[in-house]
């Protein structure tokens, strides 16, 4: 049996939107994102103490007590979490391990991602629009603005394409199993209202015949970047059993990270998925058979297919049988990414990777309505940070 | 760190400790350090990332490698390079075990394959010079 100590109680979370019209700041969304989860949990902001985050705009030093002071809370346990789309899961057990220590008893998690509002008399500025694809590598000192941004390595595609044609050379794989990943994925998005491709199905000659982008990668296998937002509520298995909601225990995780530039993984299509899913396996008690629904951290259909086979559901190298064998659809023999993923949802920043979350606990929580899948008790979430840099993976366990 | 050429390319800032390796390349020279215990390593740094130990030496390579992966980037994801689309990069395993990063030059991009035999080639970036890769001859 894994870990009972805290689980998820609530969660709220934004539309995905390519365009958002009303920008707020940082801090100002992470309090209207307080305000939805705390409802949805009925849990008292007075209750309360933890805070974690990936940072503010608006306070890029002391961001924790920044947040507590906006939003009036007496906090006991303040993280700021940097593992890029892996933030999201690590953020969920950092709460939970918080809390099974005892530092504190009931966490907000956030993953805001608006824009502000216009700044008087700026324009963003020519060269930090420029380096925009760097993300923070230009900077004096830094061996990827010495190595990899001259050769073009930026942004995450590129990299993402690297890990595809290698998978291709070494284990195989048709481009045409690939695209079943964004084709399902789309599927599912098609129950979903809040998906930004809601309303629009495709196929696997769409995905074939859309252009590429990075070889083999074509566009319809990569994200469409939104904004949007989520937050989610971790507290002790005891407030827990007194919230509306079926508690949704965190019980097992792990983490693993080992490289910052694809250039230096050890093995590019070896992910560090398989670390993190076998400690939060093995942290769970949980088998592999047992999982209802997985939630798979999907920026590209290659992401999807070393998830499935660096979390063990298939051994390595029949990832694409596995996709071809079986329906991912949420109302498949293997429901996966029953949102839409971010290929259908749409990757609103931190939120992208937070919706895997959302999602898992909608599940098991029996909240997902028209793409419910049934008894579902047990989930597995998670996060791909980076150029297939960071891992984090959770095991979510219905009460 | 990163500025810009003339032409508005990316190009690398040395800095102390990895100011050999791109003087090496001025001379037509992959020079990396190497590590008496752990052997070659890349990208320079103060320590081998094996072992941590810093009786390092600098040591000239073959440039001879071959494709560990490669990619087209067709989009431009750096707009300082979109001009320069279709172009590739490459991950390299150098004969001497590191794997660097470059682009593929004097190929076409669609004869590129995992695996292919390749060598250091340099380009002459205003006073750069930067580290690509072509194919064996």
């Amino acid at each position: 049996m894994g870990k009972r100590a805290a689980a998820i109680v609530g969660l709220t979370e934004w539309a995905p939107k390519r365009v958002w019209d009303e920008p707020m700041f940082t801090m100002e969304a992470c309090a209207r994102l307080a305000a939805e989860v705390l409802a949805d949990a009925e849990v008292d902001k007075s209750e309360v103490d933890g805070l974690v985050i990936n940072g503010l705009r608006e306070s890029p030093l002391f961001a924790p007590s920044a947040l507590a002071e906006f939003l009036g809370v007496r906090s006991n346990f303040n993280e700021v979490v940097d593992l890029g789309g892996a933030t999201p899961a690590g953020m969920v057990w950092r709460a939970a391990a918080a809390i099974e220590v005892g530092i504190c008893e009931t966490v907000l998690v956030f993953t805001p991602s608006v824009p502000a509002p216009p700044q008087p008399g700026a324009n963003g500025g020519p060269m930090k629009m420029k380096m925009g694809a760097y993300m923070g590598g230009e900077v004096w000192g830094s061996p990827q603005g010495q190595f990899e941004i001259p050769a073009g390595l930026v942004a995450a595609t590129p990299s993402f394409a690297m890990a595809a044609s290698r998978y291709m050379a070494e284990y195989g794989v048709s481009e045409e199993t690939l695209a079943k990943v964004a084709v399902d994925s789309r599927y599912n998005a098609q129950a979903n209202p809040m998906a930004v491709f809601y309303g629009k199905p495709i196929t696997i000659d769409d995905v074939m015949s859309s252009r590429y982008v990075a070889d083999p990668l074509k566009l319809l296998e990569i994200v469409m970047p939104c904004y949007g937002g989520s937050a989610v509520l971790v507290t002790t298995a005891e407030r827990a059993a007194r919230c509306p909601h079926r508690p949704v225990y965190v019980s097992g995780y792990g983490e693993h990270l080992t490289h910052k530039s694809i250039t230096y993984a050890p093995d590019i299509v070896d992910t560090p998925i398989r670390l993190a899913a076998d400690r939060a396996f093995a942290m769970a008690g949980v088998s592999r058979d047992a999982v209802d629904m997985a939630s798979m951290y999907d920026c590209y259909t290659i992401t999807v297919l070393l998830t499935i086979e660096d979390a063990g559901f298939c051994p390595k190298g029949q990832g694409g049988q596995f996709i071809d064998e079986h329906s991912l659809r949420y109302d498949g023999d293997w429901p996966l990414n029953t949102h839409g993923g971010q290929l259908g949802m749409g990757q609103a920043g931190l939120g992208g990777g937070m919706s895997h979350i959302t999602e898992a606990v909608r599940q098991v929580q029996g909240r997902a309505g028209e793409r419910q899948v049934p008894d579902c008790d047990i989930a597995y979430a998670n996060g791909t940070g980076g150029m297939l840099a960071e891992q984090v993976a959770l095991i979510l366990e219905g009460a | 760190m990163v500025h810009f050429s003339s032409d508005g390319r990316p190009l690398p800032t040395p800095t102390p400790i990895t100011a050999p390796f791109f003087d090496g390349l001025r001379e037509r020279r992959l020079v990396l350090q190497r590590c008496p215990r752990h052997g070659y390593f890349f990208y320079p740094r103060g320590r081998c990332p094996h072992c941590l130990g810093d009786d390092w030496e600098w040591g000239e390579l073959s440039g001879r490698g071959t494709v560990y992966s490669f990619t087209v980037d067709r989009a431009g994801h750096d707009p300082a390079l979109s001009s320069r689309i279709p172009f590739a990069i490459a991950l390299v395993d150098l004969d001497e075990g590191p794997r660097l990063v470059g682009n593929m030059v004097d190929c076409d991009v669609g004869d590129i394959a995992v695996g292919m035999a390749v060598e250091a080639a340099y380009e002459d970036v205003d006073e750069t010079t930067l580290l690509r890769f072509r194919p064996a001859t």
